[in-house]
């Protein structure tokens, strides 16, 4: 009886007696939510466009914000050692970066994907857990592993609104998801190359016949999803840091992917938002119930759930299997 | 075509000819030190400065005094990346080349090596870290963690804050959160945090942050609903870092804010920047460089360029710490030379030198460390050393670490009945019959 | 020239229904498990066989598990970290709990609480597929560990989160702990991975191995015809966790000694296992053996011949280790995506034509 009344009524009385607490909750968790959002959305542009799972999209993400620092304290790759004439300023070296991941780009579809097309779902797959592998290692030599900060100059510190605390830094990157979603889908549905991609999603073959090079528009997307990667490794690398366990939010964003559909761009980031508040939730009003740390495995559970009822998740396109 | 079959064998018969560079004994002309190392994968950053001021000590001996009694010292790296695995991997790779001793730096690693090295007599010294009840030296012969362990830190820890709050009756009443990685590692404080809870009467609540903790706004959003008195942070890697800045972002006194002795280092308060300022952590050693010893080694081993890392880094925090790492097993090799009266000593000659450390101030002193560390006593019945717990404080200006309290001594008289109780249990299981120490 | 069936004639049904119907199959299997049996326990040092062999299968059996699932029947998991934990976990209390138990049987005992777990998270499967699943697979991953975490039970209540294997006999010879022989511990793990695997090759070829593979292959068909999809994924999924669950028991008793969660996290044991399968070949016994030589004993080869032989300092040679390493597993793919044991088939196949090249 007692338990009844701990799991199915207690944390729904603390809500409602504790209004802006929770609010502060919800609005936690819908920050956190955005966060993981910008991580999927690089999984998601390449999976619609090459329909390859990319794993490496968290190093990816870790290799730009290691980029990003380096240029920006002067570091000479594999040297290691700090120039002073080297350090760019922000804008300049965020540009640089940007030019990075592009050539990263080149390089991967030369390297792995010309070589593996038409292969089955599963050996792409792994081959991004070989290019992970090797670009965590090239990232480690060329810029060090030690711990780097990074301060782009997003405003730090929180206001009150009737007793809710507001993050400066989360509205922040609220707002950066919003205006990356928004370039994006204007991207994607109003120039030739959106449409371009559009078409390599729904089937190569026909794009093919129409005239798409493949080739180019692989090119295209990686650099876009590396665009988006140096993003998310601008926003979670400013909260903790940039370092290796930056990789690792790779994994935070796959319950993201799964509920909003590998396909989806708002799928991505609705998904993210539910995530995000459930995770919050859990942690907070059923976590002390049963001895904390939940969030993890709550996560994949809730995104199951949503799978029983959606098996392509919220947003994903049906597979349809004919016989 | 043919290209890719000749690639292919080339790239077989390179592995299978690595795989002939397996190790054999080592003749002992030199004292051999393996060290297990991680300066890549996740924990990189604090393993760096770890084993630099390790290794640059024992270069320091080689250079300035020739070894240890006249034996030259050999250092072997061994990258274990934290992974255990590797860990194991490298420990039956290095003990057959003569290891003296081994200082994992990991405690899923020394878990591993705990019963190994008992059957292989090789000393593993967990300086404050790895299994607690190791400090009964009756049932863990082989295994050391002084100078001091996490229970003994978490009293001395409500001691520091029962002298902040005026004395320990003013504890009663008073909320103190414990953030700890959800491993074993994390754990290790709570068991003492709830009986000196019942003791002093503070309320306690435990907030597990799960690994790696890259995500912690579930655990902050509690804390600002709490808002307790005091928070104690177990945490390890990319979990310090966040929880700092997180801790500044919503505005929580840093001066309340004790991390444990894997806590408090310059990694940790980098990415607040300076919203770290004011976070203390506690602390077995002294933090700085300025010490004469660190004078030493910048003038003999950095300036001949024999330095493992960069000269910047001599001082940190967990330069030190490496640093007393390599001086207590020194020591432990010249006391054993001493004791029995052979320049090549073994694995069990040290452990007999570990275990007879006895080190006071003028011994510190000699070896050109002021106030640096207690007095520490290591006996047979006791690994943990008789080592006391410090409080330093993060100032983001100077960016450095200071002491802001005096030496404390932990609760050894509600900790060592705990320790024993563990100790027993862990021999029941393992069929040990704990030694005589009389 | 040497691998031909010539003048091989079958003269009973027995025969012709072998495991290996050509005679230089079985010959080249024989050798091989004498010389794993007699000779290598002669010629390998204790480094080898703690590092190296014991390892290798340890995690052959866990890949021969996951290709059951994966490879046969097309369930693509990422569990197999938490299934071997649970293997790993139920072994230690079974053996604390019940001392007289011999360790063959706790062993054995492990796999089948394992496929208990298997089978109540397999369920998922019959809805979702694909990636989904793999995903789903890690809810799995993530709450076993989380629960084996969080019960003092599972630890027997000790302080320090960790399980120690005691000391246990077999005829007579400590085959676990520390005070175990090497070669002890080499000769049962080798005698379990011989007789699973055998028995592994025996079930995949049979009626119950061609339903797997039915399913994987167009699972819709496959209903159609008759084969029940309910019963025939939890079937894969039981059967694969059990092989997963021995895999993870032998790894605490016989290999490591002591275990935490930890040690059986994803990136520590579910993807490797995932890496194994797919480059040793997926749907292929062989294949299993193959990946688990090549993810096991790579890195180390490596770091030997970056470290040991050409002395380069140890941190240097593991970044230029894991660099070669992800370079090999793509280089691997290119070359050859169905797997090393693709590579072992096309090298039987000319061997057959030798000396003629076609």
């Amino acid at each position: 009886m007692d338990i009844l009344y701990a799991v199915f009524v207690a944390p729904f009385v603390d809500m409602v007696s504790y209004p802006a607490f929770f609010t502060e909750v919800v609005l936690g968790g819908l920050m956190t939510g955005v966060m993981y959002s910008l991580v999927a959305l690089g999984f998601v542009l390449i999976f619609k466009a090459s329909g390859v799972f990319n794993f490496s999209q968290g190093v990816m993400a870790l290799f730009a914000a290691l980029t990003l620092v380096g240029l920006m304290s002067g570091t000479v790759p594999f040297a290691l050692n700090e120039v002073a004439w080297l350090a760019m300023p922000v804008w300049f070296a965020i540009l640089v970066t940007i030019a990075v991941m592009i050539g990263l780009a080149f390089v991967v579809e030369f390297a792995v994907l010309r070589r593996l097309v038409n292969q089955e779902p599963i050996i792409l797959f792994m081959a991004t857990i070989g290019l992970a592998f090797v670009l965590e290692g090239v990232g480690d030599l060329m810029w060090g592993s030690n711990v780097k900060a990074l301060d782009i100059g997003i405003p730090t510190g929180f206001f009150e609104i009737s007793g809710v605390q507001i993050q400066k830094f989360e509205l922040f990157a609220a707002a950066t998801a919003a205006v990356l979603v928004a370039v994006l889908a204007v991207f994607f549905n109003k120039t030739k190359i959106g449409r371009a991609l559009r078409a390599v999603a729904d089937d190569h073959q026909a794009a093919l016949s129409v005239g798409i090079s493949l080739r180019k528009i692989w090119i295209i997307v990686w650099s876009v999803s590396g665009l988006v990667a140096l993003v998310a490794g601008i926003m979670w690398g400013s909260k903790s840091g940039v370092q290796f366990s930056l990789s690792l939010i790779a994994l935070k964003a796959l319950p993201v992917l799964i509920l909003g559909g590998f396909t989806s761009v708002p799928g991505a980031i609705v998904g993210g938002l539910i995530i995000g508040v459930g995770e919050k939730i859990a942690e907070i009003y059923w976590g002390p119930l049963v001895g904390g740390a939940i969030e993890n495995w709550f996560a994949y559970m809730l995104a199951l759930l949503f799978l029983l009822f959606r098996p392509q998740g919220l947003f994903g396109e049906k597979i349809i299997e004919r016989v | 075509m043919y290209l890719k079959k000749f690639v292919i064998g080339a790239m077989s018969a390179a592995v299978a000819a690595g795989a002939i560079a397996t190790t054999t004994a080592m003749a002992a002309e030199t004292l051999f030190i393996p060290s297990m190392v991680y300066r890549t994968g996740p924990y990189a950053p604090n393993g760096v400065p770890f084993a630099n001021g390790y290794k640059d000590y024992f270069t320091l001996l080689n250079l300035r005094d020739g070894g240890i009694g006249g034996v030259m010292l050999e250092v072997e790296e061994c990258e274990t990346g934290y992974n255990t695995k590797v860990g194991v991997e490298c420990y039956e790779k290095l003990k057959g080349k003569g290891a003296l001793a081994f200082s994992p730096l990991s405690t899923g690693i020394t878990y591993q090596l705990i019963p190994k090295a008992s059957v292989d007599k090789i000393p593993v010294f967990s300086m404050g870290y790895g299994r607690t009840s190791a400090a009964d030296g009756r049932v863990f012969e082989y295994i050391f963690n002084f100078p001091t362990t996490y229970w003994s830190q978490a009293s001395a820890v409500i001691k520091y804050i029962g002298s902040k709050e005026g004395g320990m009756e003013n504890l009663k009443g008073k909320k103190i959160a414990h953030i700890y990685h959800n491993s074993a590692y994390g754990k290790e404080a709570n068991p003492t945090l709830e009986v000196l809870a019942e003791k002093f009467g503070y309320d306690l609540t435990l907030l597990a942050v799960d690994h790696p903790g890259q995500e912690q706004k579930s655990t902050w959003l509690q804390i600002r609903r709490l808002k307790p008195d005091w928070i104690y942070m177990s945490g390890w890697g990319v979990m310090n870092q966040v929880a700092v800045k997180e801790a500044a972002s919503i505005g929580y006194p840093m001066d309340r804010f004790v991390g444990n002795w894997w806590s408090g280092t310059e990694t940790d308060v980098t990415p607040a920047g300076a919203g770290a300022h004011g976070y203390t952590s506690t602390t077995f050693h002294a933090p700085g460089g300025n010490q004469a010893l660190h004078d030493e080694i910048r003038k003999v081993v950095y300036a001949k360029g024999e330095g493992a890392g960069k000269e910047s880094g001599v001082g940190e925090v967990l330069y030190n710490r490496g640093m007393l790492n390599a001086i207590f097993i020194s020591e432990a090799i010249r006391r054993a030379q001493e004791h029995f009266k052979t320049k090549n000593v073994t694995g069990e000659h040290v452990r007999w030198g570990l275990e007879n450390t006895d080190m006071k101030q003028e011994d510190w002193k000699k070896l050109g460390l002021v106030d640096f560390i207690g007095d520490i006593k290591v006996s047979c019945a006791d690994h943990e050393g008789g080592g006391q717990v410090r409080v330093q404080q993060w100032d983001a200006e100077a960016k450095s670490w200071n002491f802001v309290s005096e030496w404390f001594t932990p609760m050894r008289d509600i900790i060592r009945p705990m320790i024993e109780a563990d100790a027993a249990a862990y021999a029941k299981e393992n069929n040990i019959t704990p030694r005589d120490c009389t | 020239m040497f691998y031909r069936e010539t003048g091989q004639f079958k003269t009973s049904y027995a025969a012709d229904q072998a495991l290996l119907p050509i005679a230089q199959d079985r010959y080249a299997l024989l050798a091989t498990l004498v010389i794993a049996f007699l000779v290598v326990p002669l010629v390998a040092n204790e480094y080898w066989f703690q590092a190296v062999l014991i390892p290798f299968l340890v995690f052959a059996l866990a890949a021969i598990g996951l290709n059951i699932l994966t490879g046969y029947c097309g369930q693509l998991s990422l569990g197999t970290g938490g299934f071997m934990a649970v293997g790993a976990y139920s072994a230690y209390k079974m053996t604390t709990n019940l001392p007289d138990l011999n360790i063959v049987f706790v062993v054995l005992i492990s796999g089948v609480i394992t496929a208990a777990v298997g089978i109540l998270f397999g369920l998922p499967s019959l809805r979702i597929k694909g990636f989904y699943l793999a995903v789903a697979t890690l809810a799995a991953q993530f709450f076993l560990l989380w629960v084996l975490n969080k019960f003092g039970w599972f630890v027997n209540y000790s302080p320090s989160g960790s399980i120690a294997i005691p000391p246990r006999q077999v005829f007579d010879v400590t085959v676990t702990s520390a005070h175990a022989a090497p070669v002890a511990r080499y000769l049962i793990t080798l005698s379990f991975v011989t007789v699973l695997a055998l028995a592994a090759k025996n079930l995949v070829r049979g009626s119950i191995g061609r339903s797997w593979m039915a399913i994987r292959d167009m699972d819709v068909a496959a209903e159609i015809i008759g084969i029940k999809p309910l019963q025939t994924k939890l079937l894969a999924f039981a059967v694969s966790s059990f092989y997963v669950g021995v895999a993870g028991a032998m790894f605490l008793c016989f290999w490591l000694g002591t275990a935490e969660t930890e040690a059986f996290d994803l990136l520590n044991v579910s993807f490797p296992v995932l890496f194994m399968i797919i480059i040793g070949g997926l749907g292929s016994i062989l294949g299993s053996f193959l990946g688990s030589a090549f993810i096991t004993l790579v890195p180390i080869f490596l770091t030997n011949a970056f470290v040991g032989g050409l002395g380069m300092q140890a941190v240097t040679a593991k970044h230029l280790e894991i660099i070669i390493f992800g370079s090999m597993i793509i280089f691997f793919l290119i070359v050859e995506p169905h797997g090393l044991a693709r590579l072992w088939q096309i090298m039987k196949e000319k061997l057959r034509l030798w000396p003629f090249p076609y």
